[in-house]
């Protein structure tokens, strides 16, 4: 009898489970996976060598293309990075706008993991529920930025402007009567922070929506429980962060280790699982949702309350405001020589690191005193969750591929930079 | 041990799957979120960063006066300038083309330009039939600022306070 050999399978890049450009080389036998090799390098568009040749400003932008759905923590991890070089301080009311929208864009990263993990899971419905709630969030960036994803909002010294006092409404049209445009515009009477206080009541049930639909749900517990399991002790080896390694029960969190920003004067927890499978994961960044959702009304209820500079006024950095530019020529003189030249950053290194939605975003910058940085460096928390691919596929089921690339919550964005 | 009995009732019985169908079908009856695009369009910020444009000031001369501030400041260098001096001495551009396939529409030119002349506009939906139509040029610029002039004016004084 002829010898039966293990069969190789490329899975990807163009697979609609394959979260981007992920191209897996799977070898299987029967349908039992032996090993997965992960191919990366699809989607590299050279950041890190890109922000060489441009001054510290200009780079920002590019920061939200790394991880293209959890855009303001990167700029955060980076902006962060040159406020230390300069040590610079940060108005307190931008630090609050900045952990409000890092929390906001952890919902919205997790709302997009659960839509496309259950998707590809096999709950069509979860989707489309999710992204009801992404809109509005996806509204607030909008309303703040001018940019639905990639909004280049954080500055160094602070974020580029305050928060503003009306949200954009629906407009008159001949689809509507007076009284639906009434009720669709019910939660944009007030401010973006009355939208905010609005979205983050609600919230809550719609986080409840999702657990009925999948956390106790037979199938959902059938494709999930006991897949990818690793343990505490292999993720730390592995060097897991975020709900990866909290999933295996390893309480570890930079907001809470290391605050930043304000998270230390903020009342949150840190969900952690006990077995560290594929629904442990679930259910922590369910919770971290929840947790989100806590400190984003905290914020609010600062924001609501104290009003001031969002803005850094040393103007060596940070530019002057359009009126004084217009009349003063020294604001004028900043203005022109931030737009061109920009700022130069004291020679040495940094390395800053956030939590950001998938773990640990750090950014480590090398600067000889120039204008632009000498490297840049992203640490990017997928690379390590994907890099184990292998030894979490190993003995599983193909079908269990899929719900551990979910479970990984890959984004090839900042995977290969 | 009722609860027990509970949870192999509730198992039995599908409950959970139930649960999930219920909910599936209060938001089939429910409002819907969608809206009839192109006829309805989501709220669009005052702030949004879309198609951009060339202004000009209330008297029809262009603002712009080649300073290049946008050029220099661009990250995905998009735009391209050349200037010469006119007759009456003012300094113009004779050519500003943004390529669109560049932009990476981060707002920097806006934010840098020191007469508001570039601006970016609520525009979203706009199409190009060539590969060369990626690159808009000066009069097609000044085309659709002088077209939305009165929206581009309107949205900009709105956000003027916070800037």
């Amino acid at each position: 009898m002829a010898e039966i050999r293990n069969y190789t399978l490329n899975f990807g890049p163009q697979h609609p489970a394959a979260h981007g450009v992920l191209r897996l080389i799977l070898e299987i036998n029967g349908e039992v996976i032996e090993r997965a090799d992960p191919h990366i390098g699809l989607l590299h568009r050279g950041t890190e060598k890109l922000a060489e040749s441009k001054p510290y400003n200009q780079s920002i932008g590019y920061m939200d293309r790394l991880d293209y759905v959890s855009m303001m923590c990167n700029e955060h991890a980076y902006v962060m990075a040159i406020e230390t070089m300069l040590e610079l301080e940060v108005p307190e009311r931008a630090k609050y706008i900045r952990v409000m929208f890092d929390e906001i864009t952890r919902i919205l990263n997790h709302l997009m993991w659960l839509g496309t993990h259950a998707l590809d899971v096999g709950a069509m419905s979860v989707f489309l529920y999710a992204f009801r709630e992404r809109e509005k969030l996806i509204d607030c960036y909008e309303a703040v930025s001018g940019s639905r994803m990639h909004a280049t909002y954080y500055r160094p010294g602070g974020v580029y402007r305050d928060l503003p006092d009306k949200m954009p409404q629906y407009l008159k049209n001949d689809f509507r009567s007076d009284k639906e445009l009434e009720a669709m515009n019910e939660n944009r009477q007030g401010s973006l922070l009355d939208f905010i206080a609005d979205f983050a009541k609600e919230f809550p049930q719609s986080i409840k929506q999702y657990d009925d639909l999948l956390t106790d749900n037979r199938i959902w517990k059938q494709r999930l429980v006991n897949i990818g399991v690793v343990s505490a002790n292999r993720a730390k080896q592995m060097g897991f962060t975020g709900p990866m390694l909290r999933g295996s029960g390893v309480t570890w969190d930079l907001r809470k280790n290391q605050p930043y920003a304000v998270y230390d004067k903020l009342d949150f927890d840190i969900p952690v699982g006990v077995t560290g499978d594929s629904y442990d994961r679930y259910l922590v960044r369910m919770e971290e949702m929840r947790q989100s959702n806590s400190i984003i009304t905290q914020c609010v209820e600062y924001l609501q309350n104290n009003p001031g500079p969002v803005m850094s006024d040393d103007h060596k950095v940070s530019p002057p405001k359009r009126n004084n530019m217009k009349d003063d020529m020294e604001s004028l003189i900043h203005h022109f020589k931030l737009f061109t030249e920009g700022y130069s950053l004291p020679e040495g290194e940094v390395y800053s690191a956030v939590e950001h939605p998938k773990g640990e975003f750090g950014v480590y910058l090398i600067s000889d005193g120039a204008n632009k940085p000498y490297r840049v460096k992203i640490r990017a928390p997928g690379f390590a969750h994907l890099a184990s691919m292998d030894e979490m596929v190993k003995g599983h089921m193909l079908s269990d591929v899929v719900t551990i690339i979910g479970t990984q919550d890959i984004v090839f964005g900042e995977i290969d930079r | 041990m009722i609860d027990n009995i509970k949870k192999l009732v509730k198992d039995f019985t599908l409950g959970e799957l139930r649960g999930g169908m219920k909910i599936t079908a209060t938001e089939l009856v429910n409002k819907k979120i969608t809206v009839q695009y192109p006829e309805e369009k989501t709220p669009i910020s005052p702030r949004f960063r879309g198609l951009h444009a060339l202004r000009r000031y209330p008297n029809g001369e262009e603002r712009c006066i080649a300073c290049k501030l946008c050029e220099a400041t661009c990250p995905a260098n998009a735009i391209t300038i050349e200037s010469e001096m006119r007759d009456d001495g003012t300094r113009r551009t004779t050519k500003y083309d943004i390529d669109l396939f560049k932009c990476i529409f981060c707002g920097f030119c806006e934010e840098a330009c020191p007469v508001d002349a570039i601006v970016e506009t609520q525009i979203f939906d706009y199409a190009f039939s060539s590969r060369s139509g990626s690159v808009i040029t000066k009069e097609r610029l000044l085309e659709v600022g002088d077209k939305n002039e009165k929206s581009i004016n309107q949205t900009k004084l709105e956000d003027a306070k916070y800037r």
